[in-house]
Order: C-alpha cells, then sequence, then structure tokens
C-alpha cells in the first residue's frame, strides 16, 4: 500500500489525500468526535437478478472503528458487506444501484480496478479457508501476490502479520507445516494473519467467529480490539452480544415483505453508536430485535 | 443373542462350510442323476443358487428376519466381487502364461525383431521396438494432451461464457468416439491432406485425440471440487483470476488432476487401430517419431498373436504382458509424484518441512531456536521438540 495518507484505486484515476476531513452527514450523528469517512454509501440497493435483496441503505464507515451489522438471516446484511470490496462481482446476476464511496471514489466506477479494490479492502470469511499451503504460504501470498520476493522481506511480513493475529507463538516453529493442519480458531487466526499481510485499510469480516467455539471467539474479539488502530473493520455478526463487546457503531438490518411478490428485501433500519442501538434504538423494530422479542 | 455384525465367529465359518458342502451335493445330484443336464458352468451357477437358498433357510433357524437378509446380501455381494476378481486375475495370469517362454528370456527386452523370423526360437529377438515406441508415443500424447486438457477443464470450471455447456457437450461426445474413427481422421488431415508421412507422430496425435475428452472430463470434475471459498480468498486479496487458477486452484486439485492423466494415459496407451492406420507396424527400433513407421506394443501384440507360429503367438503375449507391466510402472510413478491431496503431507514430506520450519525461525527469530539437536547432526531425524508424542 502507498504511504499512509495517500490511496488511489483507479488505475490513472484521482488520487486522495485520507486525512483531509470530510464533512459527516450520516443520519443522527450523536458523537463529537468522527473519525473520516472511509465508505459512503448512498441509496445502496443490491439486486439479484430481478429480485430486490437489499434496498436504499445509506451509512458512512468510519476510520479506525469497528462497525457492526446485525439483524436477522436474509436481511441483506452479507450483501452489503460484500458490495465494499466488490466481491458480488463473482455472482453473474448480481447488480448494484447507488453508489458506495471509498474515500471519495465511487468503487462501481468502471474505471475502477476491483482487483486492486480487494488488495486494499481485505476479507475474513465464515468459514476458515487457508489455502491447502504451508502457514508460511498462506501469509506470503498475499504480498508474493504484490511482487515481494526477497526472502527477508516475506520473511519480516510473515512475521509480522502472525504477531498481529496473535498466532506467532503458536505457530512459529511449524511454519512450513500445512495450514490445515491447525485448529478451527487457529485456521481464522491465520486468515486473519494472511489478510493483514497486504497490509489493506478495511478488514471486511463476515461472521468471523460462526465456526468457532467461545474460547476461540473470545482470542478473535480481543484481537479486533488490538488490530483496530491500524485497520478499519466491518463486520458481520448473528451474534448480538458480540456486537455489543466489539463495536464502536452498529447497523441494524431487517427484512421488509414485499406485498406484490412476497419476497423479502432487506433494510437498514438504524446505524447509529453501538451503544445508542443497545440502550436506547431509535427505531421499535431495532429495540424489539435487541431485546430478543423478534428475530 | 446379539449378533456382532463385523466379526466372523466359529460358528458363522463351520455353517458355511456346512452349506456349502450340501449345495455342492445337491448341484452334483440334480446335475447328473435327476435331470440330463451337463456343463461346467451350468454346475456351477447351479450350486451358487443351491448354497444362496440353503443358507438363507440356515439363517432363517436362529436368526431374525434384518439377520437372514443381512447374511443373504453379504453372500450376494462377496460374490460379485469374487466374480469381477477372478475375470481380472484370469487375464491377467492367461497373459502372463502364454507369454511367459518369451518373457524368461532377457533378449526379449533388449532386441527387436528385424532379424528374428517366426520360426525362430525364443533365444533371438524381443519387443524393444515396440516398447520404446510406446514410450515416445505415450510421451509425445501426454505434451500434447496435458496442457491443452487442463486448459480446457479450467475453461469449463472458471469461465461463465455459454460456450461452456456447448464445450462439455462436446467434450461429452469425444469420449464416445470410436478409436478408429481418430485414426482414420488424422490419416485422413495429416497423411493425406497435409502430406506428412506415417510416422510415431502420426499416431501421437490420433491417440491424444482419444485421451483429451477423458482428460479434460475428469479434470473438470475435480476442478469443480476445488471448494468456491478458496477462490474467494485468493480473489479477496487481490489475486487476479489467472494467479488464483494457477496458484490456488490447480495446486488444491493436483492428486486429482493427476489421476485425471492417468485414466488418460491408460486409455491412450492401449490403442490399436488408430497406431496401426497412421503409423503402421515396424519390426524395427525407430527412434524418429517424424518418419517411418513406429511399432506400439498393442500393435505388435496384435500381429504378433495373429502369426500362426506357437513362437510368435508367445512373443505376443510377452508384449502385451510387458505392456500391463508398464502401465503399472508408469501409475505407480505417477501416484507417488502427484498422489496426495493438497495440504496433506507424507512422513518424509512432514519431517522436511519440520526442518525447514526450523531453518525459517532461526532466519526470523534466532534467539528462540530450541537447543534440541541441530540440523544436519543426523539428516533427516525429526529434531527433538518436534517429534510427535
Amino acid at each position: 500500500m502507498t504511504e499512509q495518507g495517500v490511496t488511489s484505486v483507479t488505475d490513472q484515476g484521482p488520487t486522495i489525500r485520507i486525512d483531509e476531513p470530510r464533512a459527516g452527514d450520516a443520519p443522527s450523528e450523536t458523537t463529537a468526535v468522527d473519525g473520516h469517512v472511509v465508505f459512503d454509501v448512498r441509496d445502496l440497493s443490491v439486486y439479484y437478478g430481478p429480485f430486490r435483496a437489499v434496498r436504499d441503505a445509506n451509512l458512512h464507515i468510519r476510520q479506525h472503528e469497528i462497525t457492526a451489522f446485525i439483524g436477522p438471516s436474509g436481511c441483506g446484511k452479507t450483501t452489503v458487506l460484500r458490495c465494499f470490496n466488490r466481491m458480488n462481482d463473482f455472482i453473474e446476476t448480481a447488480r448494484v444501484e447507488g453508489t458506495i464511496n471509498y474515500h471519495g471514489v465511487d468503487l462501481y466506477d468502471p474505471q475502477v480496478n476491483s482487483t486492486e479494490v480487494r488488495r486494499r479492502i481485505g476479507m475474513v470469511f465464515q468459514k476458515p479457508n487457508p489455502f491447502p499451503k504451508s502457514i508460511y504460504d498462506n501469509v506470503a501470498y498475499g504480498p508474493r501476490l504484490a511482487g515481494m520476493k526477497k526472502k527477508a522481506e516475506l520473511d519480516d511480513v510473515v512475521e509480522k502479520s502472525l504477531r498481529g493475529a496473535a498466532l506467532w507463538d503458536e505457530v512459529k516453529d511449524r511454519l512450513k507445516n500445512s495450514g490445515l493442519g491447525l485448529s478451527g480458531g487457529q485456521q481464522q487466526r491465520l486468515c486473519i494473519a494472511r489478510a493483514i499481510a497486504v497490509d489493506p485499510e478495511v478488514i471486511l469480516m463476515d461472521e468471523p467467529c460462526s465456526a468457532l467455539d467461545p474460547i476461540a471467539t473470545a482470542r478473535i474479539e480481543d484481537l479486533m480490539q488490538e488490530i483496530k488502530s491500524k485497520f478499519t473493520i466491518v463486520i458481520v455478526t448473528h451474534n448480538m452480544q458480540q456486537a455489543a463487546r466489539v463495536s464502536d457503531r452498529t447497523a441494524f438490518f431487517t427484512t421488509e415483505v414485499n406485498p406484490e411478490s412476497d419476497r423479502r428485501t432487506g433494510v437498514l433500519v438504524e446505524y447509529d453508536l453501538t451503544k445508542k442501538i443497545f440502550s436506547n434504538p431509535g427505531d421499535e423494530r431495532t429495540e424489539q430485535y435487541v431485546t430478543g422479542r423478534f428475530g | 443373542m446379539p449378533r456382532s455384525i463385523s466379526s466372523f465367529s466359529k460358528r458363522d465359518a463351520q455353517m458355511l462350510a456346512g452349506v456349502g458342502l450340501s449345495s455342492i451335493c445337491m448341484a452334483a445330484l440334480i446335475f447328473g442323476r435327476l435331470t440330463p443336464l451337463h456343463g461346467r458352468l451350468g454346475f456351477a451357477v447351479t450350486a451358487f443358487v443351491l448354497f444362496v437358498v440353503t443358507y438363507a433357510v440356515m439363517s432363517s433357524f436362529t436368526e431374525s428376519r434384518p439377520a437372514v437378509i443381512d447374511r443373504v446380501m453379504t453372500v450376494l455381494l462377496t460374490a460379485a466381487a469374487a466374480v469381477a476378481l477372478v475375470a481380472l486375475g484370469s487375464v491377467i495370469f492367461f497373459t502372463f502364461k502364454r507369454g511367459w517362454t518369451a518373457l524368461r528370456h532377457l533378449n526379449f527386452y533388449t532386441e527387436d525383431l528385424r532379424v528374428t523370423g517366426p520360426e525362430q526360437p525364443l533365444t533371438s529377438g524381443g519387443v524393444l521396438h515396440a516398447i520404446v515406441g510406446t514410450l515416445i508415443m505415450t510421451a509425445i500424447s501426454l505434451v500434447l494432451t496435458v496442457p491443452l486438457a487442463v486448459t480446457c477443464a479450467v475453461f469449463l470450471t472458471e469461465s461463465k461464457s455459454r460456450a461452456v455447456n456447448a464445450v462439455r457437450t462436446i467434450v461429452t461426445a469425444m469420449t464416445a468416439l470410436p478409436s478408429i474413427v481418430a485414426g482414420l481422421f488424422i490419416f485422413a488431415t495429416w497423411v493425406l491432406v497435409l502430406g506428412f508421412p506415417r510416422s510415431g507422430l502420426a499416431a501421437s496425435i490420433s491417440i491424444s485425440i482419444m485421451m483429451l475428452p477423458i482428460i479434460i472430463r475428469s479434470a473438470d470434475v475435480v476442478l469443480r471440487l476445488v471448494p468456491g471459498s478458496l477462490r474467494e480468498a485468493a480473489a479477496a486479496l487481490g489475486a487476479p483470476r489467472w494467479r488464483t487458477v494457477w496458484h490456488v486452484v490447480l495446486p488444491t486439485a493436483r492428486s486429482g488432476l493427476t489421476t485425471s492423466v492417468i485414466l488418460g494415459v491408460a486409455r491412450g496407451i492401449g490403442e490399436t487401430a488408430p497406431v496401426l492406420l497412421t503409423s503402421g507396424y515396424a519390426t524395427s527400433l525407430n527412434l524418429d517419431p517424424t518418419n517411418n513407421p513406429m511399432a506400439s506394443l498393442p500393435v505388435t501384440a496384435f500381429k504378433l498373436v495373429s502369426s500362426p507360429e506357437p513362437n510368435q503367438i508367445a512373443r505376443g503375449f510377452g508384449a502385451a504382458s510387458v505392456l500391463m507391466v508398464m502401465v503399472l510402472v508408469l501409475f505407480t510413478i505417477a501416484r507417488v509424484l502427484g498422489g496426495r491431496p493438497a495440504g496433506r503431507q507424507s512422513t518424509r514430506q512432514a519431517r522436511r518441512a519440520a526442518a525447514q520450519s526450523l531453518a525459517d525461525l532461526a532466519r526470523i527469530e534466532p534467539e528462540s531456536v530450541p537447543e534440541a539437536p541441530q540440523l544436519g547432526e543426523r539428516a533427516g531425524r525429526l529434531p527433538a521438540i518436534l517429534q510427535r508424542k
């Protein structure tokens, strides 16, 4: 990644300074100190074929914060998350309307190189998915993609990333063993190490703990707190306690039944500070959900 | 009384032996005395049917209905497996038995047939030309087919193009292509239209046509088994499509791809008709695949076995035996080289990985390397701290 402060996602497109403050106009702002806006999502709708999966979402993701997406199944949390690094491109029928500005650059601008977007915006998936390669090669995969060849540099990145993912001490004497030989929680931390090895600005996490036991989950949550000073994290979770524990801001999504077609569309109900969402939500549906009366 | 379904008790053995004996006796009675039937096959079938019936009746005295069904099914399935194995075994045994008189002479592997006539003893002449011809043709076919087939399989699995279904249908249709048609096609295009001579190369091309669909079909299946989550993981790191395929999909599917290549070779190495058409048969060693006929083992076996001379027939069966051994050797090599599923290490690989891990640790963080026996103290020995408990 380029030096902190300067970033460009287009091949020859505009260069934007990210330390230039942007006016935040997110709905119902309640904090005085707001980080810089990384993602500015406006009127985002996502379609799978003719079916609208998410309708008119508006939110700001801020730097060095953990933003949690919560909501019942099928409400479009993951769909929105996967728009942030254009993973939906791989789904043939997926179509996006509205804009997602990443530091002022429209991610879906035809000039934007989606591969470069994914390099800057890393992702950790629901199920740990290490490559069937050694631990070292798993972490070194991203840097090697970016053209890093020198052993000393790679060693350095691998060590830093594994330390960053709180995995180094557990695997340092078996770096050449297969990544598949690790436990589930270790594999997920390996995937986090792999994601941070390319030094992304944002890490998207799609229910990263749903396949893990409580102890491994706690480790990942601690890890998120540790790395949030360096990265911006967006996490999708089914676990409300997790959202309450780790996130700074929470977006609550729910589903609306379309009266004509009987298909359900996800809508963003409320987006605010996590504290407020869980203590004094502005919407009745949010209150019902976080108090466990629905969903 | 509960019956253990996994073990085989003494009582079971006694029952099987008794029932077996009685069914053979009954078959002898029915076959020889009561009916005017005769013949070994009929006897065996009758004995088997009687065996199953008697066994079921005998079991039903002591066992419950599900247990009787279980036993009868076990007998039927075991019999089916035995028939298949006996068929396979007898083919191999018969070939080696008929070829043994030729196989036991060393000159069979070091000489060709250019000076040896059909009536000459087996101490002269051999099938070296066919062995070398088969190896050369298989090698050329592999060079032609593997890149093409893997590329095509990658296209089938990775592309979202509409042509995928058409290509898949054509490939499926090609698997049913009679080999003689492939031979005629190459003969018509390569030899007649383009004017190249009949040669080992022409034969290799026609063999390739037979191998291609087999490899593509199985490679297609294998590549589709690579979890989509791995493709996503690579893409999320900013890997372009081709790098995902090259660094993640293909290495992950390596062992399966090896199997598909083996299947292709198994098909190609035994092809006779196209080789006969496009290369022809030669009795002398020919190392140049671009000119003059080149013999292959199946063609040689075919030619020699059709001779009336017993020595030639022995040589023919010998050639077939050599072909079988060669296939076995090639497969073993392929299995060893590409066999393990990605991410699984053999004991030796694990040992090497452990040593490399220590070397990495020494390089990255020298102070934390344990004092344990250092690398190279005894090459390949697992350092003490890494030994499995």
